[in-house]
Parts: C-alpha cells; structure tokens; sequence
C-alpha cells in the first residue's frame, strides 16, 4: 500500500495541523481558555496520518485521552474540535466531554476515553458488534504504553483472541507512562511479547515512518478484515516531545533526550522525503505551513465565538430515554 | 422522564390470563421472548451458555439461539461489561450477566465510568442499550466475598438504572421494559427469589423502571423495601396485622430512579416510616428515603424514620450467626412496634 503524490502532501497538510492544533490548544491552555487535563500529541502525528491512509473512512477508530491527533486525523472538524476544548455547545460533545472525550459517531470515531485501558475493551464490543452484525469493519484501538500493565489489557485481548474478532490493536509506545519509564513499569521490554499471551501476530514499528506504517498497518487491517484471521498488535515506538499533560515538570527525562528525539520528528523527516523524492519544495511545504496556520485560527475564533451551554441543560443526556 | 402517575393503572397492561411462574421462569421467559423478538439481543457471560447458566436462568438458550448468541465469556468481568458497553454503542442490544453482583466489584469502572457516563461525556452521540444482568443477596453460607447486597452503590451513579424486582410479575415486565429502552441497566435478581412462585400475564406487558408498587395497603405505617425485602415486609405485615397494626408496603422496585412520589403519598396517610434494606446501613436506601422524608415530609411526620438492615459486619460463614445479622420479619415487627 502506497501513498499517491496527493495522499502525501495531504498527509504533510495533516501531520502539521495536528502540530499546530496543540502548539494551540497549549497557548490557549496558558492563557485559562481551556481548563481539566489537557494531553498533546506533539511528536506522536505520524501514527494519526498513518491510520487515515491505513483504514476504510468506515472503520472504528477508538482511543484513550491523548485524542487530539487521531480525532483530526479521522475527519473531525478543527473548529469542532477546539469549541470542544473550549466547553463550547458546537464542540463534538457538546462540551460535556472536554479535551479527554472527542467523538463523532458519523465518523465512527468513537471516542477517547479517560480511564487508561478502559477504552480496551470498548473496542472488543465495537468489533464484536460488527462481526455480529455481519459488517466487515475493522476496529482501530490505540493505546498508550502504560494501558498494557492495566488488568484491561489482559482481559480485552483475550476476549477477542478467543472470539478472532477484528481488531488492530496499536500500542503508541512513546517511552513514557506518565513519568514512569516503560522499562520501569512493565516486565518487558519489548511490549510485542505481550500478544503472545492472546495468540496474535504482533511486530514493533517505527511511530515516526509514516509511509512504513502506511504500509504495515494498511496490511495488517485487511488481513483482519477476513473473519477467520483474529486480530493483530503493533506496537510503534515514538517519542511525545511535551509532557505527559500540561503541567508536567519532566524530572524523569533530561533535555538532552528530548532533544535527541527531536531529530527524528516525524514531520520533520516526512518533509525531507517529500523533497527528496520531488514530491514537492520547501517553498510549497511552506505554504501548506501558512495554510494551516491560517485554518488553526479559523477553528479557533470559531470556538472562540461559539456559545457556552445554557446552564438548564445541564441535565440533557444522562439519559437516552 | 416522565412516568405514570397512577400506580395501579401501570401494574399490568394485560388484561387477560395470567399462569403461575418462577421468578426465574419469568426472567428467562423474558428473555426468551425478547431474543425471539429482536435479533440485535444477544447475551454474554459466564457459564451461560453449555452449562444453562449458574442459576439456570438460560438453560436450553445455548442449543435454541446458538453460540452466536449465547456467548460463553472467560471469567473477565471488566471485558463482560466493557466488551458489552462497546457493542451497545455500535448497534446491537448486549446482555452482560455477571454471575453475582460480588463479581460486580471487579466491573465497577466499567459500569460507572462507560456505561453510565458514555451517553452523556459525547453530547449523546451514543447510546448505550445494556443489560448487565446479575443476582444479589447474602443469607446462603458463602462467606463475606460472596454475600453482598451493594445495589445501592450502582444507584448512587446518574447515567444507569438499577432495576430490584421482587416478584415474577415485575422481574419479567421490568425485564422486558430494559430490553426495549435504551438507557443502560443494572438489573439485579435475588438468588434466593428464583424458586418464588406468582402470577405473570400471558400477554405481552411491560413494567416500568422507575415506579413503586403498593404490594400491601394499610393505614398505620408504610414499609419500604426492594428484592427480597419486599417478602421480610410482607411477612412482618401479616404479624402485625394480628396485633391490631395496619401496614402499607411499598416496594421501590428500582432504586434509580427512585420513586420518591409513591413513598410520601404512602407516608403522608400513614405518618410513619420503617425502610428495610439488605445491605448494611450506613450511606444506604434508608438513609436516603429517611432524608427524602425529612425533605419533602416534614409535616406528616409523627415518628422518626426507621431503618432495619444488615449488622454492620461483614457476613459469616456460620449458618445462625449469618442470619442473625441479615433483616428478619421479627426485626421488622420490632422496628415498627417502637413508632407506634
């Protein structure tokens, strides 16, 4: 599965307004504009554009609270998203949910979820209701690294080992859970070796290559699609260049790390290939930086001047009926 | 919600036959029935299926509706209930038994934080049509882990119902209401009720979730109880009936929502009050209708509420000690006989 010269500069355009979205939302964070926890995906953008190009625009996408990326990357509307973080009635969930809770059933992005690996089983149910059903999705669950030490994650994979449902289990490793270092709280290293517990084919990638996961992923999901085959773990190795959540003070990791890990920025590096292979110059990757800085502020003023809930609704939607 | 404010014009829509049937019977019945109905109905859960079920209440559902639909989970309590949440949210009708609300511990983020709150954390995006079924009650031997009556802790949480039926006729009409709705459920069966016997309409008939039912009237007191308690009320009011003492006896049905209007309508005839919970006391049913009556009932009152529940212990094994903590007719007679 490759990309078309048109899919890569659309990936760039993507991978950027993810970047920018959060340089955003931590400004906006900074200045009291958005309140609760707030989790950026700086770093982390070329998982997001991979799944996009991996998976059927009907494919389940399921995630936990760092959602900002994949939920862009799914389709959802920047402005949406940002009246969202802004507690706004136009954001995605109405501003009930918040940065941690961004969804569009449409868009069968169903959600990030904020009790890590709570959202594990989710995905279970949602392939498990395809596959019920009779529909050929496939469902998309990432994760972060630490979800794989939770009870969650032992139950959740067998069930659906057991029952071959089809599921692409994506472990986004970015070396941290919270500040508690992979090697320090799992007892391996090489967080693959879990899936041998649940019978599935498992294989560590590069979280920075976006055409490699293109198409590593791309294959994995139409492997899954065929319901006799169960499903599939990645697990891709990044890094997230800001703390866990705002507000982090970092003393588990020296700037010197950081900074190592910067080389490797996957936009970066998608940039340099794009040139490389004549897919486009500087000059036209700069503009794509100006568009987008252009649709950020968009969705910005649009959250900006949307209105806040009427304080009498606070009751809508405790329940269905 | 809005909910019917007659009492007796909800008790059935059925008018005509009615057959005598287990309460397990008319849960499985219910079911049954619903699985027949809508294909979206699947159920999941421990030893459902080849076994028929712990308490058999889904014998012979695994050779008619098939693996398929009866669906045999590992013991995973946290993915019984997540796995259900998941489906619910992407177009079937899940039924998650958990084989005893003790193991309903093990599923409590599953239960609080996906399956009560997901309607509401996306705007309503989802809804979340479950039924996690489970069965409650200590009085059986099985020690501290296995005894609990903790219905009341789920009811705490906007977002889900709990469902506390006490007899056949309401197990299965309740049933068959959580199945056709879309909010989840939490509807929780006594393990010591299955064998009861009562009338259940031949018809089709649905009972509200979120309405109290007059199971006695009376004049001098009203007892409110749910589950099994109900039985305790009932017999206790017999007694006190040979003493002269007329008891109304409400039974709640479900604790969310709670029927507050039935109790006070209740209260504001009899002025007095003696709620009998299966659980321990503190934080508990009758702390809540205590309050709920001091709230909206202050005038009516001629006596303080009064609470008869389970010792403030965990249960033990030995079979007298055991009963000597949990709630009994004699300490019901005794409760109201100290406001009267």
């Amino acid at each position: 599965m490759s990309l078309t010269p048109e899919q890569r500069l659309e990936a760039y355009h993507l991978m950027r307004t993810i970047r920018r979205f959060e340089e955003r939302c931590a400004e906006l964070y900074s200045a009291g504009d958005i309140g609760g926890f707030l989790h950026l995906y700086i770093g982390q953008e070329a998982l997001a554009a991979a799944v996009k190009y991996a998976t059927r625009p009907d494919d389940n996408v399921i995630t936990a609270y760092r959602d900002h990326g994949i939920a862009l990357a799914k389709g959802l509307e920047a402005g949406r998203l940002m009246a969202e973080m802004l507690g706004r009635t136009t954001g995605v969930s109405k501003g009930r949910g918040g940065s941690m809770h961004l969804a569009d059933v449409e868009k069968r992005m169903w959600g990030g979820w904020a009790i890590v690996g709570g959202h594990l089983p989710l995905a279970t149910g949602l392939a498990l209701a395809d596959d019920y059903n009779g529909d050929d999705r496939v469902t998309i669950c990432l994760m972060g690294d630490g979800s794989t030490n939770i009870g969650y994650f032992h139950e959740a994979l067998n069930m659906a080992g057991v029952w071959k449902l089809p599921v692409v289990w994506i472990i986004e490793n970015n070396e941290y859970g919270m500040g508690t270092s992979v090697k320090r709280a799992s007892a391996v290293e090489e967080l693959t070796e879990k899936a041998r517990a649940y019978n599935m084919p498992a294989k560590r990638i590069d979280g920075n290559d976006l055409q490699g996961m293109v198409q590593e992923i791309g294959e994995a999901v139409e492997h899954v699609r065929d319901p006799e085959n169960g499903p599939v773990l990645f697990e891709a190795v990044t890094y997230r260049f800001r703390g866990h959540s705002m507000g982090d003070p970092e003393r588990y990791r020296t700037k010197e790390e950081i900074t190592e890990a910067q080389r490797r920025d996957p936009i970066f590096l998608w940039a340099e290939k794009l040139i490389e292979d004549g897919v486009a110059t500087q000059e036209a990757l700069d503009h794509i930086g100006t568009q987008v800085e252009e649709e950020v502020a968009a969705a910005v003023k649009f959250a900006k001047e949307s209105p806040l809930p009427e304080l009498e609704d606070l009751y809508d939607h405790v329940y269905a009926d | 919600m809005s909910m019917p404010t007659n009492v007796l014009d909800t008790v059935a829509h059925a008018t005509g036959q009615t057959e005598t049937k287990t309460y397990r019977e008319a849960i499985s019945d219910a079911l049954w029935e619903e699985m027949e109905r809508d294909e979206s109905i699947f159920i999941m859960g421990e030893e459902i299926g080849v076994w028929g079920g712990t308490y058999a209440v889904t014998r012979g559902f695994y050779d008619h509706f098939g693996p398929e639909r009866i669906r045999d989970t590992p013991i995973s309590e946290m993915a019984i209930v997540g796995a259900a949440v998941g489906a619910a949210m992407n177009g079937t009708r899940p039924v998650a038994e958990l084989m005893t609300i003790n193991f309903a511990f093990l599923a409590l983020d599953a239960i609080i934080n996906h399956a009560a709150k997901a309607h509401y954390m996306f705007g309503g995006q989802f809804t979340v049509p479950v039924v996690i079924r489970t069965t409650t009650g200590g009085g059986r031997q099985l020690g501290a882990t296995h005894s609990h009556s903790p219905e009341h802790i789920f009811a705490h949480f906007p977002g889900i119902q709990v469902a506390v039926p006490a007899s056949p006729f309401d197990a299965k009409g309740m049933l068959k209401t959580a199945l056709r709705r879309n909010n989840p459920v939490l509807f929780v069966e006594h393990s010591t009720l299955y064998q009861r016997r009562g009338p259940v309409p031949v018809d089709d008939y649905e009972v509200p979730i979120g309405l109290a039912d007059i199971k006695r009237e009376g004049t001098d007191v009203t007892i409110v109880s749910y589950s099994k308690m109900v039985e305790i009320s009932l017999k206790a009011a017999e007694q006190l009936e040979a003493e002269g003492i007329s008891s109304e006896v409400v039974d709640l049905r479900s604790l969310r929502p709670l029927d507050k209007d039935t109790v006070l309508e209740s209260f504001k005839k009899t002025n007095r009050c003696v709620v009998v919970e299966e659980a321990h006391q503190l934080y508990g049913v009758g702390s809540e209708i205590s309050a709920v009556i001091m709230e909206e009932a202050f005038d009516w009152m001629d006596a303080p509420v009064q609470r008869v529940s389970t010792a403030d212990a965990p249960l033990p094994y030995s079979a007298e000690l055991e009963q000597s903590a949990l709630a009994n007719p004699s300490k019901v007679v005794a409760a109201v006989k100290a406001i009267i």
